[in-house]
């Protein structure tokens, strides 16, 4: 070990090192999770943990500030609003498995991981021996926030200002997109609902969820004279259960009712 | 163990990221890819700048947050607009820029 990395390696605390190995392999976890789950909202889940773990290491990496900002914006802000898009959209999330082109997982998966190699091998190399400075001095004057304000609003004030105007057009540009124009007149009444009803070939109310199942919840669709389930009597949204074989009718007293 | 250590790390989140943005058809999904590769950048500026010695890199991440926090309110309300038009979130169906 050359003097250079005994240097780095003295920039870094046991309790650091024990904190690193212990939320290290947590947030490649939730990055893995996040990828590979079928469910989008559990990938957003996943990417949260993922989050909260980099927010840890930027507290354990002398950026308390960014560690606040990283768990109060990209976890509490962000991926919240990734899950109201995700609730949204409602079970059309869930991931298609038909793969438009042939190979292309495998080959994303190998050029994934000959890329991690190449950047890990590269810059382990480059840096592995560099001297840590550490931002002690840096923040001597006030600590981590007041230095980071200080900077932020003298050599990056422009950067800043210019933000401002990001957010606002961003703010606008979501409005101008997630806003539908509707006339009055498009909107369907009763009247015209009814009507369309009555033409369709089924005028009566759809068959509720549960009923003459074994069970009343949501999730449960009815069951029709033959002992069929009915595909229409499912609520959207979720995922129907599936029903446990149909007991036969005659042979079988129902419970709970009167003869 | 070094800072390089955290290198490492942000490297192979990004390489995550990168590969779940190839791999994924959900747009929302291929989304969340993307803010992992953000975040994973981060990872490397914070790092870089407590190497360094020198809070520009915290600065520099702090704006990257900012205009990841923009991108997303703006992403996710195409995505909404697609879904609303085309009732599919799935990217291979989003082919048209109007209709």
């Amino acid at each position: 070990m050359t003097e250079g990395a005994l240097l780095a390696a003295e920039a870094v605390s046991t309790g650091e090192a024990v904190t690193f190995w212990i939320v290290g392999p947590v947030a490649l976890a939730g990055a893995l999770g996040m990828v590979f789950s079928r469910n989008a909202i559990h990938s957003a889940l996943w990417l949260v943990l993922t989050m909260l773990g980099l927010g840890v290491f930027y507290f354990v990496q002398q950026a308390p500030f960014l560690g606040v900002v990283q768990i109060i914006v990209y976890t509490g802000a962000i991926m919240i609003l990734f899950l109201f898009v995700l609730m949204l959209v409602g079970r059309e999330s869930s991931d298609s498995v038909v793969e438009t082109l042939r190979g292309q997982r495998q080959a994303a998966i190998v050029a994934g991981v000959a890329f991690a190699a190449l950047v890990g091998a590269g810059i382990g190399r480059a840096v592995y021996d560099a001297p840590v400075v550490g931002l002690e001095e840096a923040t001597a004057d006030g600590g981590n926030v007041v230095a980071i304000a200080r900077i932020l609003f003298t050599d990056y004030l422009f950067a800043f200002e210019l933000t401002s105007a990001l957010l606002i057009t961003a703010a606008v540009g979501a409005m101008v997109l997630a806003h539908v124009e509707k006339e009055p007149s498009e909107r369907r009444t009763q009247k015209d609902l009814s009507t369309a009803r009555y033409a369709s070939s089924r005028p009566g109310t759809l068959t509720g969820p549960g009923v003459l199942a074994t069970s009343n919840s949501l999730d449960t669709p009815a069951i029709l004279a033959d002992g069929q389930p009915a595909a229409d009597s499912a609520a959207t949204g979720i995922e129907m259960r599936e029903l446990p074989p149909v007991p036969d009718h005659d042979t079988t007293p129902t419970k709970g009712t009167p003869r | 163990m070094t800072p390089t250590y955290y290198l490492v790390l942000a490297a192979i989140l990004f390489t995550i990221g990168a590969v779940g943005v190839l791999v994924r058809r959900n747009a929302i999904v291929v989304f969340m890819c993307v803010e992992l590769m953000l975040n994973s950048v981060n990872l490397t500026l914070v790092t870089f700048s407590r190497i360094n010695g020198t809070l520009d890199g915290q600065i520099i991440a702090f704006f990257v947050m900012v205009v990841a926090a923009a991108e997303v309110v703006v992403g996710l309300a195409i995505i909404m607009s697609i879904f609303r038009t085309r009732r599919s979130a799935s990217i291979d169906d989003a082919n048209l820029l109007k209709y």
